[in-house]
């Protein structure tokens, strides 16, 4: 008999769950409800950005009254050489600390992932750490560690803190990556007289190239919208965009700042759909 | 080399390894050292650390204290347990965290459990538009909500127009919470969507059929089940609200304090390295608690997280 019930449970399982669906769609009072404060939580995250954009349109210099439709915040925005700079040294430290981390983590995934050694719970906990501390004593003890050897802050100092705390994230990425890896591709291809080397370039990197492609999507946009990182890793000449908008903030509201987050939204719009639209075709397959 | 490489499995670990364990200890464990012993410093005239060794910043936490528990309803409701600057400070942070991540998770929850429940076809489509804030600049996000409250914003401005008195909501401690709430809740929507999405709601069926009520169904087979997104989400939004630096300044323009908020200050406005050093390593004790009650009920579901 134990050998007989799950086969038939699972098989009741499967003819009852399109039912159970349809139970949940049922209207009822419950289900009005949820909907309600669903769409409300959706509104309540929406608008405030919506309104954001909206404002960045309008040609008020001040307060929020509609006076009309202009560009002129935008070309502000891209006449302005200190945001210019801010936006570049953004795409430099994301861009570096990005190859750097994914180098890094994926390798360490590896180790961890397909080996046995001492230690190795260590390890994982301390690669666990960066993800779980605030950013702030990330931060502040990185501000202190550069302090004590001296190290002048700039895009040095960022492009390590960067990967500091990027590093940890493809690491979990591509562990779990691993764990769902396929080994027996790996011994065909050696049972076929691959070696080590033409094994792991021609299958184990490319089938594990959709996992690199998201954990470096993850990467690249955590550095870029880091801020309070890089709020006390950053140097005089060095600062990134959102170090540079923050200190816009604190010297008073002007659609100009408006314009500018409408760009960094934009951004996160197309790295967001990038990685949806990989993840969609990955589960596809 | 390669052929060392080849033969000794040690080997290959130990250059598998290297440069993430290098990076680590490096950039990670050594400047965490460094604040540690930097707590334990004396300050000088402009408050960066010297010695003596001393215990006094740790000290200043905790001195003066009195036991003196009392209820308030500034800045949500905040029971109040001790009397004395830090320790209150402390307290207070992690009060109004964990009130934040209910509040979050009550708004959460909800969302969660109708987007578990939508067709696949909307299912996806609801998923994209939590990913998006999800990704999205935290800070430009906060910005956009103290653009909305502030004085002159567009909801006093339409409150205005419709001949209502303006709310008073930007710089105050109800600023706060809605800050903290606003920009933590795509951090527990996405875990607890990921964990009611796998949830079998021919389970509920099964213990409905069981003779279980609704609320029984739900304690008893839905809550255990789910639990690994709960926890997942609640730590993703408690951590950063009691770290909270950018919405405790835009949100509250500095006037609440919170600890996270309080340490950067250290290092900023009002420098003491050492004092602020100290403060951090407390906020760093309490954070490491958290997670390892997160762990332990989550063993092996790290997957939730992202």
């Amino acid at each position: 008999m134990s050998t007989d019930t799950p086969i038939v449970l699972l098989g009741e399982r499967e003819a009852v769950r399109p039912r159970v669906r349809e139970a949940a769609q049922r209207p009822t009072l419950g289900r009005f409800v949820l909907t309600l404060i669903a769409l409300f939580t959706f509104a309540f995250l929406y608008v405030p950005i919506v309104v954001l954009v909206l404002f960045s349109f309008n040609s008020a210099r001040t307060g929020a009254v509609w006076q009309g439709f202009t560009l002129q915040w935008y070309e502000r925005l891209f006449n302005n050489p200190r945001i210019l700079d801010a936006a570049l040294n953004s795409l430099i430290v994301a861009l570096v600390s990005t190859a750097a981390s994914v180098v890094i983590g994926t390798l360490m995934a590896m180790a961890m992932e397909r080996y046995r050694f001492r230690f190795q719970s260590v390890w994982d906990g301390l690669l666990y750490m960066p993800v779980i501390i605030p950013e702030i004593v990330m931060g502040i003890s990185l501000l202190l560690f550069f302090a004590a050897i001296r190290l002048e802050r700039g895009l040095i100092t960022l492009i390590i803190s960067h990967v500091a705390f990027c590093m940890p994230f493809v690491y979990l990425t591509m562990r779990a990556r691993l764990a769902d890896f396929d080994r027996s591709l790996e011994e065909a291809a050696q049972d076929l007289g691959a070696d080590e080397w033409t094994t792991f370039r021609r299958i184990t990197l490319p089938l594990l190239m959709p996992g690199i492609v998201s954990s470096a999507l993850l990467a690249f946009t955590l550095s870029l919208d880091d801020f309070v990182i890089s709020f006390f890793v950053t140097g005089v000449g060095s600062q990134t965009l959102p170090v540079y908008i923050w200190g816009q903030i604190r010297r008073g509201i002007t659609p100009e700042i408006n314009a500018i987050s409408t760009v960094m939204l934009i951004l996160s719009f197309v790295l967001v759909s990038l990685s949806h639209a990989l993840q969609q075709r990955t589960s596809a397959r | 080399m390669m052929q060392a490489l080849r033969e000794h499995p040690s080997l290959r670990v130990a250059a598998l390894m290297a440069p993430g364990a290098f990076w680590l200890l490096l950039f990670f464990l050594a400047p965490l050292t460094i604040m540690g012993v930097i707590s334990f410093l004396s300050r000088d005239a402009q408050g960066f650390p010297t010695p003596p060794y001393t215990l006094e910043n740790y000290l200043t936490i905790v001195r003066d204290i009195r036991f003196a528990p009392s209820l308030s309803f500034e800045g949500g409701l905040h029971v109040r347990l001790f009397e004395g600057l830090y320790l209150d400070l402390l307290w207070r942070s992690i009060w109004l965290s964990l009130l934040s991540t209910l509040l979050t998770l009550l708004l959460a929850f909800p969302v969660a459990l109708f987007m578990a429940q939508l067709p696949r076809r909307y299912r996806n489509l609801a998923l994209f538009a939590v990913m998006i804030p999800f990704w999205t600049n935290f800070l430009v996000r906060t910005y956009a909500l103290q653009f909305m409250l502030r004085a002159n914003g567009p909801i006093n401005t339409l409150l205005r127009a419709l001949g209502l008195p303006p709310l008073e909501l930007i710089f105050t401690p109800t600023a706060v919470m809605i800050g903290l709430v606003y920009g933590n809740l795509p951090f527990m929507i996405l875990p607890l969507y990921t964990s009611l999405e796998k949830f079998d709601w021919t389970m509920m069926e099964a213990a409905h059929d069981l003779g279980a009520d609704t609320w029984r169904a739900f304690t008893r087979v839905m809550l255990p089940l789910i639990s690994p997104g709960l926890v997942a989400g609640s730590i993703l939004t408690f951590v950063p609200a009691i770290g909270s630096y950018i919405t405790v300044d835009l949100m509250g323009g500095g006037r609440t304090n919170l600890i996270g908020y309080s340490i950067a200050q250290q290092f900023s406005a009002s420098v003491n390295w050492p004092f602020g050093s100290a403060l951090a390593l407390v906020m760093m004790v309490i954070v490491t608690i958290a997670a390892v009650l997160y762990f332990r009920s989550a063993r092996g579901t790290q997957r939730v997280l992202i």
